[in-house]
This record gives structure tokens, C-alpha cells and sequence, in this order.
């Protein structure tokens, strides 16, 4: 069997700002393992800008992100094989994975970082009745279509959802000559990005209806037409409210959700809130050397933050294989309240951590003029008032060592939400 | 002119075809859409019920009983997923004794065979998730589950291979008695044959009611599924029945063939024979239904909803055999549930009967085995190696979910009476029906369907017709 | 004095905006956390401008197609004239980041530059 330090599943941006961290911080034995045929992920479909302000202080687009982290990868001589579909990962580390010229094969690691991403919600997922003809994609399969392969999906298109791919596909497509006729959003605020809001849909003069859901799909071969109506606060449609749109195609982008079935597979301890596993401030899983970064996770908002959480990843990983198996630290928990969903990390060890260390999180609803308040058991740490906060965006809390080792016996980290 | 003209490439139709195949017989399948397994066959429960439902002495009785039995020997002869996980038929707290009682003494009088009822106790021993209500089952040990696909398709490929032919994309439109037979007119060619065997499902009242002098009935009675992810599949272990009402056999509730959760059918009697859309309301009430027998049913694992439609009679046996005042004209009609079951006993009625009224001899050189498309996970790891290395298709993932090389793909277009489209691939192998529902994989099928039938992409659709993904290239449109 | 109130389209952030304007001249821009989004604001408000991206025909490359955006922001008002100008290129692989495809898009004196290598098939 095949022996690697790091293996890392997934060569998207967190798989190489990980693998590039892990290199910076001494490791050798790196293999990144892709199932595309090139490096990047899903970030050489997101060929629109807005990428790479916080790394590299500039406006790029998806693939030209994704070239920048791919070439440190390149100058460091870091081993990847692409077209090769990760099968299996164990709990003691050995990583089965297959691809045309190896065949199976297995690879023993002494660490893993898990970077699989996320895949969309399905119209199945959605449960939304009608037929099932030809004509209904999701938004990044439909972005793939159109901007990798050159084949446009439809012509006359309705988006549920108001997901950024879905958004973004609703400008792509109108460039492309394709007309979008409404975004539905089941939600009564978008799941996307404001800025997405205003360049993708206000400049080309789509509506965006909130509070609305698809209640029919017709058409028996080829979607004919899509039926939208409003729901109530308990997001049931409001019979009356219907609307028929004549169309050709319906796109989805109804929310990602990480993909962790190899993670699963692994004994992986996922979390309900997230779908992602559950992890401490070094991003390490239950499972000893098992990390995890980036979408698979928890879904991000940035890519910059994904870079940036891949990074640490790397780091921790790094540090995990040279010096053996973490010590038996005392770990805190933290406790999402007021509105915070969920926190990654889940806990913090005081003693093992970084300097600072980036607690990410996202809300549950729209929330105006409140302030993010962490507690230290009962200790007010710090207060950062918010005009505006929603949960197509992350927030963070940053913790630091040097505060968290004034509090000794501490025994939760709260982090809530109160009227600024 | 040919022998025999079987209207219907379903699972009904298929399996006359390939009973049929064992003679000497020049035979034809003429089926409407692109592909076999399209219409009733594709969208139901996956079930080979042991038989105890039907009233004993009927056609659905007796046919249900043997198409059970064959099916041990049928799933190995033509590699088709198959399972004796048993059933069970749940009696709640506050239904009526007798209900149970009544359906162990139909089981008896039809033949199934190990019938008993169980205990509470004895069933939370071997259904742990079974709802609180629950008090005591009629457990059926033959009961058994099957990838209705794979067994359309295997039957299908079988008689192709035995010298049946397919006529595709072809719709019946007329048929009219000839003098030593049947004028068969379609949207493409006009075939004529001496025997006509009317396999059409929700149709076949149409095409009988052209010959025959008892007019039939057929509607279509729809019922709506959810499917769960594999995640969900050990939710139960039998396939978990309720008593059966008015409306059918209410909801169940069973693991498939393929380890996925089923959930439904609703029943729901509508005017139009294509009205395969789910609607809310329907779709709404599986839970609640569900729940009345397991608990705890983990609806929000949904991978993907369905309706079939139920070709039900109104006189609510199957109407098998020569049809009144059409010699020649035979009928698979009204076969809706426990049709899928009863499918192996009705082609080898049907075409014992024909045989019979054409004088037919065996065939000597029939061929009774059919491989499916490999499943590699049943390979070793070196096994599966050398099969990479004289395929490396093999070692080429397409479909994340469920871990479908480009191989076992090039394998479903290849084979006889081969994949065409998006769904024929995803019959076949299991590409695209994850729990991504082909998000992943339908560009990279698309691109390996191209290359290989070779056909446009423009061409490439979801199951023929209309139903084609692309509407241009990208800056033409 | 007219108030407008914008979201900044700068970065992902999306700050919101209120820009006065009073005789065409914008006399005040908040809620912006960083020079950008004056800048923005102040362009918003009288010459809107958008980069665009999207894609181009390549041939004898491993990909059929390559993604470009215009090198700096455009008139708001030139974006189809530019998608469509697009409709018609097709450039020959390789092709490297930064490569100009169209130059010149549309008579916005602004060129149309790839943002993908795309290798030789």
C-alpha cells in the first residue's frame, strides 16, 4: 500500500490552499486527489467576479482564482492526480480511490483533510409536485452546461431560489440570450449575496419574488410552463396567489449542502445544523488527523474564507503529523444562542490553539441593528454591533489565546445575539 | 407477416415476449416511447408480493402466487436484483380483528405458503421502528422485493436475444382484423401479425375495445411515492403493509431492491392516462399515512418523488386471454397491482394459450440466461483491477452517488436493445438516481451518450420525444 | 437634494449605501466601510459601469470554450452590446490568462481579456 503524510480529498480551493499550507509548514508527503479533470473545483465554472478581494486584494474571477492557488501548487511540487473519484476513507486513515490508469487503489495517511465541497439541493429534495419532464436543473449544473461545455439549457427560464449560482445563472443566462422571467425565493429575504441582488437581476430588471415557491411543473417531455404562489409565514402556498409562467426551463438553487458521505463512511461525526463535521479549533474531526475545510464543512459564503479556513487546515494538519497525536487538552464548547445557527468550531482547546482563532457562523433570520456578544461563562468578551445581518451571510467572532487563558476553569463559550 | 405483435414493451409485454421467445415464433414488440420500463412498470411499489391479497380464485389471486414462485429461479437465470425480505401486513389498535384474520384465511386459499400472524413482541424483534400503534401482523415470508427496471429490461434483452423484434418510438393507432390475423396501423409502419397481444397498461381498454366485443374499462389510478435516501434504507427491514381499504393496499413502507426507503403509493383515480405529475396534496398525506405502521419515517431524506398509474378495470380482476369476438386478439388488460408480481405468470399463460392456437413448437436453441450490467462493487479488489486494465471505462466514476463507472455506462448503450437517453442510462445502471438526482453526472452522461450512440447533444434527451436538454449552443440560441 | 440609497456591488460585502445628490453633483456618500464603495456610489449615481464576464469560443483547445471578462468596468449601458460582440469570436488554443480575445469590445475602448489558460488539445 501507497504511504502519504496528507492526503487531501478534493482539489478545490480549500483542497489547495490546504495542500499549499501544509507544504508551507513542512510537510513533504502531500497527495491532493481531484475527481475533475483539472484543479480548481467548482470554481472554473464561476467564471464571474468577484473572487480573491481579501487574499489577493483584487477583483478576480472564479477561474483565475483558482489558476493562482493551482500554480503555488505547481511551484511547490505538490503530487495531485486528477480524474480520480475518492471510494472510501477508514477511520484508521486508509483512503481507497480509483481512477482509468491506477485502477483501486488504497493509500495509508497519517492525516486527511477532508475538501469535498458541497452539492446542490435537488428537485427531489424539494418534494415540489408536477411532472418530471427534461428542462429542470439545478443552477450549477445548468453553469457548468453553459459556461464549461458551450450548451445553452433553455431559452425561456424560471429560477426558485435565490441562491448566489442562481442568481449569478440568472445574468449568465440573459447574456447569453436566454430571457428569466422570475427568481422565486420560498424564504422572505434572499439566500444570495446582496451585490448579486443588485448586478444579477435589478440591472436586467428581474423580479425577484420573495416569499414565493414552484406549486406545479408542466409539460410531460419538456417543461412548458412553471406555476409560482406566494406562502404564508408557515411557507405553505396561498391558494389564490398563483402565477403561470410560460417557460422552458427551471433552475434551482435551493441551498448546498456539504457533501460528507466519505465522511460518514469514516465514523465522522457530522452536525444536524450544518451537515458538515463537527470540529475543534484545529479543524480536526472526532477522528484523530481527520480534518476538514471549506464547504464540505460548512457552506460559505467567500471563497476568501474558504482559502483562508483551508489554510488553518493545512497548518493544523502539518503540525498534527509532525508531532504525533494531539494531546489530551481540555476542550470548551461553544454555544450558539440568540439566533446563531451554529458555530465551526464547535470547540476550542485554550491551551492548543492559535493566537486567534476565527469562530464563523451564520444566523437564522434577517436580523436589523443587533450586536454579536460572546460570553466567557457569564464575562462579557466582546460586543460588535451589526446594521444588518442575514443568513445568506457568514458572520465571525475572533477568540484569542491570550484572553481565553484569563479565564482558567472556563466552562462554555456563548455566542448570541442581543438588541445593539 | 409476423406471428405475433405484443402492444406494450412493459414489464407485462416484455415478459410475453421473452415466454414467447422459447418457440419457434416470429414475434414483435411494438412500444410507443424510446425505451422498454416506461410506462406503469417504471413507477411502482418494486414489489413481488407473496399473494395473499388478491380474492382466491381470481386471475390475481392464482397469477400472483405463481409469478412469485418463478421469480427465485427468473432472478437467477436473468441476473435481476431480487430479495425474499418478507412481508408484513400491520394491524393497528384500533382496527377490526377480523380484517387480519380474513386476509391469513385468503392466504391459505390462494396458496401462499408460511403465512402467520405475529405478535407485537415478535414483530418489534424484527421491526424495531414499527409505529406504537401496531398490535399484530400477518407476516408473509415469500413476500420479496425487485428492481421492476432491471426486470422489464432483463425479459426484454432476453427475447431480443432470442429473436424477438423491438419496434421503438412506434405508437399504435389502429388495429383492424384482417382476414388471418391483424392490421396493425402506428405512427410509423402498419405491421400485421396473426396473434395480437394487448400488453398496453392504461391503454389496453383502448385497443381491446377496437376488436373485442366486451368492451372493457380501464383507469388510471394514480399513486404518488417518495423515495428516501439509501441513508433511510435500514429504516425497515420487510416491506410493511397496512390492512388494505377500498382505495387499494394503502401505504407501505419498504426498503428496495437497492437500498433505498419507498414510501406510498397514494390512490387517486383521474380522467387522463398520462397524468404521471405528483400534486402537493398527495404528496402531502404520505407522511401521515406512513405513519400510521412505522414511525419515525425520515421524510426529509426525500431524494425524489414519483406517480405511476395503475391500469385498474373497473371490474377489478386482470382480464387475461383470448378476447371476446377477436380471435387472435389477446389481453393482458387491467394489469394493475399485483400486476408486477403476476408478470412471469402471464407471459407464460399468454404464451402457452398462443403457442397453443399457432401450433408453436419449442425452440432448441432457446437461450435462458441473460447477464446484466456488471456491478463492480461485487468484485475484488484485484478482480476489479483487472478489469480496469482491460477497461479503464471501469475506473472512471461518473455518477458520485451511487459510484457508476463510465464502464457499466458504455455497457447500458451498448447492449441490446440499448440505452438511448439520460433515463435509459439511469435505469440501467443507477446513474443519476442518487441523492443528487443526476445533478452531478447528467453533463458527463450527456457527453459519454454523444460520443457513443454518436448522436447530437441537442439530441440527447431525458426519455425521447420533446424532452431534450439543450436548446442551442451557447452564444446561438 | 435628492437622497438614493444603493448596495454597494464593490465586493460581497454589500454595504449599503445613501448617496445625496444635489444639482447632478453627489454632495455625500455613507455606510461604505472603505474607499470603494464612495467610489462606487459616487459612479453609480451618473455613470453607472459593470465589468462583464462571460465566455468565448476557442478552437483546437481541451475546452470548447474560454472564460473572459472586460480588462476594466464598462458603461452600464454597453453590457449587451459587448456580450453580443463576444458572439462572434472564436480564439485559437493556447490561450492564457490575460490574453486580449476581443480588443476594444463594442467601441468601449475597453478590451475583452481571457481568465482561463486553455491548453492545446
Amino acid at each position: 500500500m501507497k504511504t502519504y503524510d496528507l492526503v487531501i480529498v478534493g482539489g478545490g480551493p480549500a483542497g489547495l490552499a490546504a495542500a499549499v499550507s501544509a507544504r508551507d509548514n513542512g510537510i513533504e508527503s502531500i497527495l491532493i486527489i481531484e475527481r475533475d479533470r483539472e484543479l480548481g473545483g467548482i470554481l472554473n465554472q464561476c467564471i464571474h467576479n468577484g473572487f480573491g478581494l481579501h487574499t489577493f486584494k483584487e477583483e478576480l474571477t472564479g477561474p483565475e482564482y483558482a489558476a493562482r492557488f493551482a500554480a503555488q501548487v505547481y511551484e511547490r511540487g505538490i503530487e495531485y492526480k486528477l480524474n480520480t473519484m475518492v471510494m472510501d476513507i477508514t477511520d484508521d486513515k486508509v483512503v481507497t480511490a480509483m481512477n482509468r490508469t491506477d485502477g483501486l487503489f488504497e493509500i495509508q495517511a497519517k492525516a486527511i483533510i477532508l475538501a469535498m465541497g458541497c452539492r446542490e439541493r435537488s428537485r427531489g429534495a424539494l418534494n415540489i409536485p408536477g411532472y418530471r419532464p427534461a428542462g429542470i436543473y439545478s443552477a450549477g449544473t445548468a453553469q457548468r452546461l453553459v459556461n464549461m461545455e458551450g450548451f445553452m439549457p433553455g431559452k425561456r427560464v424560471v429560477i426558485l431560489g435565490s441562491g448566489d449560482i442562481g442568481l449569478i445563472m440568472a445574468r449568465r443566462m440573459t447574456f447569453e440570450g436566454a430571457k428569466v422571467l422570475v427568481v422565486a425565493e420560498l424564504m422572505p429575504y434572499s439566500g444570495g449575496l446582496k451585490r448579486n441582488i443588485v448586478q444579477c437581476l435589478d440591472d436586467f430588471d428581474i423580479p425577484l419574488k420573495l416569499s414565493h415557491t414552484v406549486v406545479d411543473i408542466e409539460g410531460k417531455e419538456r417543461v412548458e410552463a412553471v406555476v409560482i404562489a406566494e406562502v404564508g409565514p408557515d411557507r405553505r402556498p396561498i391558494p389564490g396567489t398563483e402565477i403561470r409562467y410560460e417557460c422552458d426551463t427551471l433552475l434551482l438553487s435551493c441551498g448546498l449542502l456539504p457533501e460528507n458521505e466519505l465522511s460518514r463512511s469514516a465514523g465522522v461525526t457530522l452536525s444536524p445544523i450544518t451537515s458538515g463535521p463537527v470540529v475543534n479549533d484545529s479543524l480536526e474531526t472526532n477522528i484523530d488527523g481527520v480534518f476538514a475545510c471549506g464547504n464540505v464543512l460548512h457552506v460559505h459564503d467567500l471563497v476568501d474564507y474558504v482559502s483562508q479556513e483551508a489554510a488553518a487546515a493545512g497548518k493544523n494538519a502539518a503540525k498534527y503529523i509532525l508531532s504525533g497525536k494531539n494531546s489530551e487538552a481540555k476542550e470548551v464548547q461553544i454555544f450558539p444562542e440568540g439566533g446563531v445557527r451554529y458555530t465551526v468550531p464547535a470547540t476550542v482547546r485554550p491551551t492548543e490553539m492559535d493566537d486567534t482563532l476565527t469562530v464563523r457562523f451564520r444566523v437564522a433570520d434577517v436580523y436589523k441593528n443587533r450586536a454579536i456578544v460572546t460570553y466567557f461563562d457569564n464575562v462579557e468578551i466582546s460586543r460588535r454591533k451589526r446594521p444588518v445581518m442575514a443568513p445568506g451571510e457568514m458572520e465571525q467572532v475572533i477568540l484569542t489565546k491570550a484572553k481565553l487563558a484569563e479565564f482558567p476553569d472556563l466552562e462554555r463559550i456563548t455566542i448570541t445575539l442581543e438588541e445593539a | 407477416m409476423y406471428d405475433v405483435a405484443i402492444i406494450g414493451a412493459g414489464v407485462i409485454g416484455s415478459a410475453v415476449a421473452r415466454e414467447l421467445s422459447k418457440y419457434n415464433v416470429n414475434a414483435c414488440v411494438i412500444e410507443r416511447e424510446e425505451d422498454v420500463c416506461c410506462g406503469t412498470s417504471k413507477a411502482n411499489s418494486a414489489i413481488i408480493h407473496a399473494g395473499f391479497d388478491a380474492k382466491p380464485g381470481t386471475l390475481k389471486a392464482k397469477l400472483n402466487v405463481r409469478g412469485n414462485e418463478m421469480m427465485d429461479q427468473l432472478s437467477k437465470d436473468l441476473d435481476i436484483p431480487f430479495k425474499r425480505n418478507g412481508s408484513l401486513v400491520v394491524r393497528t389498535k384500533d382496527q377490526d380483528p377480523a380484517g387480519l384474520v380474513e386476509l391469513l384465511e385468503k392466504a391459505k386459499a390462494n396458496g401462499v405458503p408460511r403465512v402467520r400472524i405475529l405478535n407485537r413482541e415478535e414483530l418489534i424483534a424484527m421491526e424495531p421502528n414499527l409505529s406504537d400503534d401496531v398490535v399484530e401482523a400477518l407476516h408473509a415470508p415469500t413476500g420479496a422485493i425487485v428492481c421492476p427496471f432491471h426486470m422489464t429490461i432483463a425479459f426484454a434483452e432476453n427475447a431480443y436475444e432470442n429473436g424477438v423484434e423491438f419496434f421503438l418510438n412506434t405508437k399504435v393507432e389502429n388495429i383492424e382484423k384482417i382476414q388471418d390475423g391483424y392490421k396493425i396501423s402506428t405512427n410509423k409502419q402498419v405491421i400485421e401479425a396473426k396473434v395480437v397481444v394487448n400488453a398496453a397498461g392504461v391503454y389496453s381498454d383502448v385497443f381491446n375495445n377496437m376488436v373485442s366485443s366486451r368492451k372493457l374499462q380501464v383507469i388510471a389510478r394514480k399513486g404518488e411515492y417518495m423515495l428516501l435516501d439509501k441513508a433511510a434504507g435500514c429504516h425497515v427491514n420487510q416491506t410493511i403493509f397496512q390492512l388494505p381499504s377500498k382505495m387499494g393496499k394503502g401505504v407501505l413502507v419498504s426498503p428496495t431492491v437497492h437500498g433505498n426507503l419507498i414510501v406510498g403509493p397514494t390512490a387517486c383515480d383521474i380522467d387522463d392516462k398520462e397524468g404521471t405529475n405528483t400534486t402537493q396534496k398527495y404528496l402531502d398525506s404520505i407522511g401521515p399515512a406512513a405513519a400510521l405502521s412505522v414511525k419515525n419515517v425520515p421524510l426529509r431524506q426525500v431524494i425524489t418523488s414519483f406517480a405511476g398509474l395503475r391500469a385498474h378495470e373497473v371490474d377489478g380482476d386482470f382480464v387475461i386471454g383470448e378476447a371476446e369476438g377477436a380471435e387472435g386478439f389477446f389481453n393482458a388488460a387491467g394489469v394493475e397491482s399485483p400486476g408486477l408480481s403476476s408478470a412471469p405468470a402471464i407471459g407464460e399463460l399468454l404464451a402457452g394459450q398462443i403457442a397453443e392456437k399457432l401450433s408453436l413448437s419449442k425452440k432448441d436453441n432457446f437461450k435462458a440466461t441473460r447477464k446484466g450490467i456488471l456491478n463492480p462493487e461485487k468484485l475484488t479488489m484485484e478482480e476489479r483491477n483487472a478489469l480496469i486494465k482491460e477497461q479503464p471505462a471501469y475506473g472512471n466514476i461518473i455518477c458520485r452517488c451511487e459510484m457508476i463507472s463510465e464502464g457499466e455506462i458504455l455497457d447500458a448503450i451498448h447492449r441490446p436493445l440499448g440505452a438511448r437517453s439520460l433515463d435509459g442510462v439511469k435505469r440501467r445502471t443507477r446513474a443519476g438516481m442518487g441523492r443528487c438526482q443526476s445533478g452531478f453526472c447528467s453533463p458527463r452522461t450527456m457527453e459519454i451518450l454523444a460520443r457513443e450512440v454518436p448522436m447530437a447533444m441537442s439530441d440527447i434527451s431525458k426519455s425521447g420525444g420533446k424532452s431534450t436538454y439543450i436548446v442551442g449552443t451557447n452564444k446561438n440560441i | 437634494m435628492e437622497t438614493r440609497e444603493l448596495i454597494c456591488i464593490g465586493c460581497p460585502l454589500g454595504c449599503p449605501l445613501t448617496v445625496t445628490v444635489e444639482n447632478n453633483e453627489v454632495t455625500s456618500v455613507t455606510g461604505n466601510t472603505c474607499p470603494r464603495g464612495d467610489a462606487y456610489a459616487r459612479k453609480e449615481v451618473t455613470n453607472p459601469t459593470r465589468i462583464v464576464t462571460s465566455t468565448v469560443r476557442v478552437s483546437g483547445g481541451v475546452s470548447p470554450m474560454v472564460s473572459c471578462k472586460t480588462a476594466s468596468d464598462i458603461p452600464k449601458g454597453k453590457i449587451f452590446a459587448v456580450t453580443e460582440s463576444l458572439k462572434e469570436v472564436c480564439v485559437k488554443a493556447p490561450v492564457a490568462i490575460g490574453d486580449v480575445v476581443l480588443a476594444n469590445a463594442a467601441g468601449t475602448g475597453v478590451d475583452v481579456i481571457a481568465t482561463k489558460n486553455i491548453e492545446k488539445a
